[in-house]
C-alpha cells in the first residue's frame, strides 16, 4: 500500500453498548483527498463507527487520529471545529429553521463573534454576518438548491433535504466529510446527481469523503477503497474490484453458500439486512 | 377576507392616520372617563397598531415616543392605577422575554424562573434598606436610629448589578442542569425555584439576612428632586388638571425606568436572536445532537441562555424592590413562575412581539378585566336587579362566584382553548425572511420563480 498522507487513522477502536460490542477493534486508514466507503449489513456498526469519529460517541478503546490530531477524547463540537463534518442517515435538519439558517448554523464554528458584538452590532459583526450569509447562498447554489433559502427546512422534499444537509455540513468548511447513507431513498436520477456532487466536492474543494452506503451502484462507482464491516468488525478492505470478488463479503451479505454462485458480480443491490449465516469472526487483515 | 382588510389598512397613508386616530381616540376616552376599561383597551390597541400596521420606522418610533413619554404619563397622573397596570406590563414583559430566551429560543423548560427575579429584588432589598445593620437583630425589629446602608441613588447601579448577579445565579443553576433535559429539567428548575424561596424564608437566622417571611421593608427609592416634579407639573399640569405630588411622580418615574429597561431587553433579545448565538440556541432546541455535530457547544449555549434569561429578571427584580419598597418571599412563588410561563405560551413561544402581547393580555386580564367584572357583580348583588324570565335575583348570587377568585380557572380555560385552537400562541414565532438572490420580494407572498 503506497503510504500517502493520511487524513484519518483509527487504531483498535472499540465501542460497546452494555454487552454488545458495536465496534470491535476497528482499524481504519484513509488517505487525503480520496473517496472511501464503508459497507456492511444492517447493524454491522458502520454508523456507530461514524459516531465515534465525529465525537457523538466516545470510543472506549483505541485511537482516532484526524490530520495528525488525536480526537477520540474530544467532544463533537471540537471535532467539527477541526474540520470534520457529517450528515445523518435519517436526515436531522433543524426543521423549524429556514434552509439558509440551517446552513448558517453549520458555519457556527467559523464565526468569530460574541454576544456583546451581537448586541452592539459592531461593524465586524455585521460584515461577518453578511459574509456568512453570502457563503451560505453560494453553498446552496453549489449543492443545487435554488430559491428555497427562506423555506422551512422541514417543508422541502426529501432530495432537497439531503442537499441541505450536505450544504450545512459544507458550511463548517470540512476537510473530511462523513456521509451516512447520502443517497438512501433517492431515485436513480437523484442518485446520479448526488454522485456527481460528491465527486465535485473532492475534485474542486479537495474534501476527503467517507461514505456509508447501501446502494452498491454508488459504492462501486464512486469509491476508491471500500471497507466492509460485519458484527462490528472489519472483515474486508480493498478496491471495489477486490471487494466484489471477496468471498467473505459475499458471505456476509448473502449468507454461507452463496459465495460460490455470486462471485465476480458487482452484486447490484445488496439486500438490506440479509446477513444470514454468521461469519466466523476472525481478524480480516487484508 | 381578513387579509384583504389588512391590505387595505396598509395602503398609502391609511396606516398613519388609522394609528394616530386610534391612539388619539383612546387617549380622549381614557382622559374623559379614567375608569373605563373599554377606553383603556382602545388606547392600548391604538398603541399596538403602531407595531402591527406597516409604518415607516421613524413614524413608528414617533408614535411610540409620544405614547410612552407624553400620553401615558398624563393619563397615569390622572389615574395612577393605569401606571400600575403599565408598570406591571413592562415588568412582566421583561420577565417573559427573559424566560422566552430559555424556554422559547433554547427549548429548556424552566419552572423556577421567579428565583432570578427574587435574586434581583433581594439584592436591592438587602443593600437598599437597613438590613445590613440588622444582621444580629431579632427578625422584625428595627432598633431606633438605624441608618440605611447605602444612599438611595445606588439604585441605578444596582439595576446593573442585578443583571450581573442574576446572570451568575443563572450560570450556577445551569451547571447541574445541563445533563438533564425535558421533564427532568422542568422538575429541577421547579425545585430550584422553591429552594430559593425557602432560603429567603429561612435566612433570618442565624444571621438575619432576609427578615424571613415578613420580608424586608422599607427599601429605598432613588431620590427625586422637587425640580423634576415641578418641571413635569409646569408642562403637563394643565393637561392633568391638578398638580402631581412627588409620591405620585414616583410611579411615573418607575414606569419610565421600566419602559426603558423593556426597550433595552427587546433590543438585546432581537439582536441576540438574529446572530450566531440565537441561531445556535434554536438549533439546540430543534435537535441537540445534530447541533453538537454541527460544531455547536450545546452546553455552553444552554448556560448562556440561562444567564441571559436570568439577567433580565435580575434587573426587573431590583426595579420591583424599589418601586414596592418591600420584598417578601410571597412574591416569588411557583405560581408566579407559572404565570410568566403562561404569558410566554399564550403570546407565542419564541416570538418576541408575541411574548409581549402575552404579558399585556395576562396582566390586563388579571388586574383589570377580572377585577372589574367582580366589582360589577358586587354592585349587582347590592341592587334589586334580577334576571327576568328565571326570576333570579342578583343578590342571591353566591360570594363564591366572584370572578376574581376564579383567575386561575379563567386562565386554565383560556390556556386549554389556546392549546387546542392556536397552539403556537397569539402571535406565533416566524423565522426571519432574508433577502436572497433568486428569491422574490417577500411582500408578494407567493413564490413564482422567474
Amino acid at each position: 500500500m503506497p503510504e500517502a498522507e493520511l487524513i484519518l487513522e483509527a487504531a483498535g477502536v472499540v465501542k460497546r453498548f452494555g454487552g454488545l460490542v458495536a465496534v470491535d477493534r476497528m482499524d481504519f486508514r484513509m488517505e487525503k483527498g480520496r473517496i472511501y466507503s464503508i459497507i456492511g449489513p444492517n447493524g454491522a456498526g458502520k454508523t456507530t463507527f461514524f459516531n465515534t469519529i465525529s465525537g457523538l460517541y466516545k470510543a472506549e478503546e483505541g485511537r482516532i487520529v484526524f490530520n495528525g490530531v488525536e480526537i477520540q477524547t474530544l467532544t463533537a463540537d471540537r471535532i467539527t471545529a477541526l474540520h470534520v463534518a457529517r450528515t445523518f442517515q435519517n436526515i436531522r435538519l433543524f426543521g423549524g429553521m429556514t434552509v439558509i439558517e440551517n446552513i448558517l448554523v453549520g458555519g457556527y464554528t467559523r464565526l468569530k463573534q460574541n454576544a456583546v458584538q451581537a448586541v452592539l452590532r459592531t461593524r465586524g459583526f455585521m460584515e461577518q454576518e453578511k459574509r456568512a450569509e453570502k457563503r451560505a447562498e453560494e453553498l446552496m447554489e453549489y449543492v443545487g438548491l435554488r430559491g428555497v433559502g427562506n423555506e422551512l427546512a422541514a417543508s422541502l422534499p426529501y432530495g432537497g433535504q439531503r442537499r441541505v444537509e450536505v450544504a450545512r455540513a459544507l458550511a463548517s468548511d470540512p476537510w473530511l466529510l462523513l456521509l451516512d447513507e447520502p443517497t438512501a431513498g433517492m431515485n436513480p436520477a437523484e442518485t446520479e446527481d448526488a454522485m456527481h456532487l460528491f465527486r465535485r466536492l473532492r475534485d474542486e474543494l479537495g474534501i476527503s469523503i467517507l461514505l456509508i452506503e447501501h446502494d452498491m451502484n454508488v459504492v462501486m462507482n464512486i469509491s476508491e477503497r471500500i471497507t466492509v464491516m460485519d458484527y462490528g468488525e472489519k472483515i474486508a478492505e480493498g478496491s471495489p474490484a477486490e471487494i466484489a470478488a471477496d468471498a467473505r463479503v459475499i458471505e456476509a451479505y448473502l449468507g454461507r453458500g452463496a459465495a460460490g454462485e455470486a462471485a465476480g458480480g458487482a452484486a447490484g443491490e445488496a439486500a438490506g439486512g440479509a446477513a444470514g449465516g454468521a461469519v466466523e469472526s476472525g481478524d480480516a487483515a487484508v | 377576507m381578513a387579509r384583504r382588510f389588512l391590505a387595505s389598512c396598509n395602503r398609502g397613508a391609511t396606516p398613519y392616520w388609522l394609528t394616530g386616530a386610534f391612539i388619539a381616540a383612546g387617549f380622549v376616552f381614557v382622559y374623559v372617563s379614567p375608569r373605563s376599561i373599554p377606553a383603556f383597551l382602545i388606547f392600548v390597541g391604538g398603541a399596538s397598531l403602531a407595531y402591527f400596521l406597516r409604518l415607516k420606522k421613524p413614524a413608528r418610533l414617533a408614535f411610540a415616543v409620544v405614547v410612552a413619554v407624553v400620553l401615558v404619563p398624563i393619563l397615569g397622573a390622572r389615574n395612577i392605577f393605569y401606571l400600575e397596570v403599565i408598570f406591571q406590563i413592562a415588568v412582566f414583559s421583561a420577565l417573559a422575554l427573559g424566560l422566552n430566551i430559555v424556554v422559547g429560543f433554547s427549548g429548556l423548560l424552566n419552572f423556577g424562573y421567579m428565583a432570578f427575579y427574587a435574586v434581583g429584588a433581594y439584592l436591592w432589598g438587602f443593600f437598599g434598606s437597613q438590613q445590613p445593620f440588622l444582621l444580629h437583630a431579632i427578625p422584625g425589629t428595627v432598633p431606633p436610629g438605624t441608618p440605611f446602608f447605602l444612599a438611595p441613588d445606588w439604585f441605578y447601579l444596582f439595576v446593573f448589578l442585578g443583571i450581573i448577579v442574576a446572570a451568575i445565579v443563572g450560570l450556577i443553576l445551569g451547571l447541574p442542569v445541563l445533563r438533564v433535559r425535558g421533564d427532568y429539567l422542568a422538575i429541577i428548575t421547579l425545585a430550584f425555584g422553591e429552594i430559593v424561596r425557602q432560603l429567603l424564608n429561612n435566612l433570618d437566622k442565624p444571621l438575619n439576612f432576609t427578615n424571613g417571611p415578613q420580608g424586608i421593608t422599607p427599601i429605598q427609592k432613588p431620590t427625586l428632586t422637587p425640580e423634576v416634579v415641578a418641571f413635569f407639573n409646569r408642562i403637563f399640569g394643565p393637561l392633568v388638571g391638578r398638580p402631581v405630588t412627588s409620591s405620585q411622580f414616583y410611579d411615573i418615574l418607575f414606569y419610565l425606568i421600566a419602559v426603558l429597561v423593556v426597550i433595552l431587553v427587546v433590543i438585546v433579545t432581537f439582536r441576540l436572536d438574529d446572530s450566531g448565538i440565537g441561531r445556535a440556541w434554536t438549533a439546540v432546541r430543534e435537535d441537540e445532537l445534530a447541533a453538537t455535530a454541527m460544531g455547536i457547544p450545546a452546553n455552553r449555549l444552554k448556560l448562556s441562555a440561562f444567564a441571559v434569561g436570568a439577567s433580565f429578571a435580575g434587573a426587573m427584580g431590583v426595579l420591583f424592590a424599589a418601586s414596592r419598597t418591600f420584598v417578601s418571599p410571597e412574591s416569588f412563588t411557583f405560581l408566579a413562575s407559572v404565570n410568566v410561563l403562561t404569558m410566554v405560551i399564550l403570546g407565542g413561544i419564541g416570538s418576541i412581539p408575541g411574548v409581549i402581547i402575552g404579558a399585556v393580555v395576562v396582566t390586563i386580564l388579571n388586574l383589570q378585566i377580572l377585577q372589574s367584572i367582580s366589582l360589577w357583580l358586587a354592585q349587582l348583588r347590592q341592587s334589586d336587579a334580577f334576571i327576568p324570565i328565571i326570576n333570579f335575583h342578583w343578590k342571591d348570587l353566591s360570594n363564591q362566584l366572584d370572578p376574581s377568585k376564579y383567575q386561575r380557572l379563567v386562565f386554565g380555560i383560556i390556556l386549554v382553548l389556546m392549546m387546542i385552537y392556536r397552539p403556537a400562541g397569539i402571535l406565533p414565532a416566524a423565522r426571519r425572511k432574508r433577502e436572497l438572490k433568486g428569491h422574490d420580494d417577500e411582500t408578494t407572498g407567493e413564490n413564482n420563480d422567474a
